[in-house]
């Protein structure tokens, strides 16, 4: 069912665990739909770029591969860059998803988008129309619907 | 590395008893039944043989019983056949809300033919009730359909007291046993049934062959139309190796597999119980002898099947992510488990050699994926694994 790239991601997922004293966090999913993603990151402030980046998942095989790719896509890059990050790419990086997974993520690229909302607003800083938009979609639609 | 399989309810092996009887009706004695020459004369007295086998293992008559290719082919018949058979008396059928899919999707295609289906709700532990069933029953109610032991949570219902129940209203009595079958009481006389369906593959006998049991004088519409085989209700050439399999693998059932995996299965359960924020789903004590059935809090199941299998533990899961419609099982809605807990759930089905030593190992590599999904889950954290 999964290809050998989601199998690896799901079997040793990459940056699994939590940041204590992380500049943003991005909590999406609920636990009635059996998805739910914490997302933990540390920024260097000097240029905006994302040193350290952590998550927490609950969900299927699908749910940690793309958790543990997104974490991976947006390791090191600026916050604009990984704003951007879309589900396509994570998809694409892992070389498919089943067509009925495909769903499972818009999970980690919403958990990333909350955690940069939750880092520009906590420190004051200028949130982009795009991530306000993304934002604003995201606490309005639960992702099981 | 070490591998156990523990999806029985799955599907068996084929026993080599089974199958050393099964060879000879592939090459040498392979003709059609209803040839008139000697080779299909043999094919003929050796189906005629299995029949009465599998007949008399539930107390049933040869002749009402129809071949067919399975579990699934059998309560589509049992259902539509009788359907059809009686919608001048009525157009209303009552199933149980924890039905096996080709149950439940057979009454739902019957309802865009103009059929009404009542679904009884069950109790926590998955059983209907009595008093709940006499009052859906109707003037136009024309059969019962109820699952004897259920296919995911293990709950064996009292199909005695639900057969009289239809007995004294008037009303056709279905039972899908496909579980049951050899593993708990099966008697079409003392408990009252009109039709049940039974199959091969879960019984240690091959894949694609099963059978319908029609008590005498209770017609039904054939779905299969064709050369009139069984007696008209099911045509197609009947598959005598698969017959004879299903029939061996009859012959060789025993009581002494049911003490031994009931035990066994007991002893799962309880080690498995130990591991905090675990649940048991079906009743404790009247469920198949091979069944265990959990959910795990703060964890999902695909993650948690995929994970036992490369520990080398094989399982499943009603899991919603494990479905190819993302919807969870029916089943564990139906016994009230609520959704945050039932996406961990893990069904372990033993087998008549499974050992004491693989269940041991089983329960280590699940206290140990389970503390590795807890950990990585946000919901999960040290305290609660």
């Amino acid at each position: 069912m999964y290809n050998k790239i989601v199998m690896h991601h799901f079997s040793k997922p990459k940056n699994i665990g939590e940041i204590n004293n992380a500049d943003g966090v991005g909590k999406v999913g609920n636990p009635v739909c059996g998805d739910i993603m914490w997302l933990y990151i540390k920024v260097n402030k000097k240029n905006n770029t994302i040193k350290n980046i952590k998550f927490k998942t609950m969900g299927c095989a699908a749910a940690i591969a793309t958790s543990s790719m997104v974490t991976e896509l947006a390791k090191g890059k600026t916050i604009e860059y990984a704003s951007k990050i879309t589900k396509q790419d994570i998809v694409n990086e892992l070389e498919g998803l089943p067509p009925q997974k495909i769903h499972c993520s818009i999970l980690a690229t919403e958990a990333l988008i909350e955690a940069i909302y939750d880092y520009l607003t906590k420190n004051k800083l200028d949130v982009s129309k795009h991530i306000q938009k993304e934002h604003e979609r995201i606490i309005k639609t639960p992702i099981c619907k | 590395m070490k591998k156990v399989y523990l999806d029985y309810a799955a599907t068996t092996p084929v026993d080599k008893k089974v199958l050393k009887a099964m060879l000879p009706f592939f090459s040498n004695t392979f003709g059609n039944a209803s040839s008139l020459h000697s080779v299909g004369l043999k094919a003929k007295t050796t189906l005629e043989q299995a029949r009465k086998i599998i007949a008399k293992s539930i107390g049933a008559l040869p002749e009402e019983i129809i071949f067919t290719s399975g579990g699934t082919e059998s309560n589509n018949l049992a259902i539509k056949g009788i359907a059809f058979a009686n919608q001048k008396k009525g157009k209303h059928i009552i199933i149980s809300s924890i039905e096996h899919d080709c149950v439940l999707n057979s009454c739902n295609w019957l309802k865009t033919q103009g059929f009404e289906i009542t679904y009884l709700p069950v109790d926590k532990n998955g059983f209907i009730k009595i008093k709940e069933l006499e009052n859906a029953i109707r003037k136009d109610t024309i059969l019962v359909s109820i699952i004897h032991g259920n296919n995911e949570i293990g709950t064996i219902q009292d199909i005695k007291k639900i057969g009289k129940t239809c007995k004294t209203r008037g009303v056709y009595f279905h039972t899908d046993a496909c579980q049951s079958f050899t593993k708990t009481k099966l008697n079409v006389i003392q408990q009252n049934l009109d039709l049940v369906t039974i199959n091969s593959h879960k019984i240690y006998g091959p894949k694609g062959v099963g059978c319908l049991f029609v008590k005498k004088g209770i017609t039904i519409t054939p779905l299969l139309h064709g050369g009139g085989h069984e007696n008209g209700k099911r045509s197609g050439t009947e598959n005598i190796s698969g017959i004879v399999g299903f029939a061996k693998a009859v012959e060789i059932s025993n009581e002494k597999d049911i003490i031994k995996m009931e035990k066994l299965r007991d002893y799962l359960i309880k080690k498995v119980l130990k591991i905090p924020n675990t649940k048991l789903n079906g009743d404790s004590k009247k469920r198949l002898c091979n069944n265990a059935h959990f959910s795990f809090s703060f964890i999902e199941g695909e993650s948690l099947v995929l994970f036992l299998n490369q520990e080398g533990v094989m399982g499943s899961t009603g899991s919603a992510c494990s479905s190819n419609t993302l919807k969870a099982s029916h089943v564990i809605s139906a016994i009230g488990v609520p959704p945050e807990i039932s996406h961990g759930s893990l069904r372990l089905s033993l087998g008549k050699n499974t050992t004491k030593k693989e269940i041991d190992f089983t329960v280590n590599k699940i206290k140990k994926v389970v503390k590795k999904l807890r950990l990585m889950s946000p919901l999960g954290g040290e305290s609660n694994v």
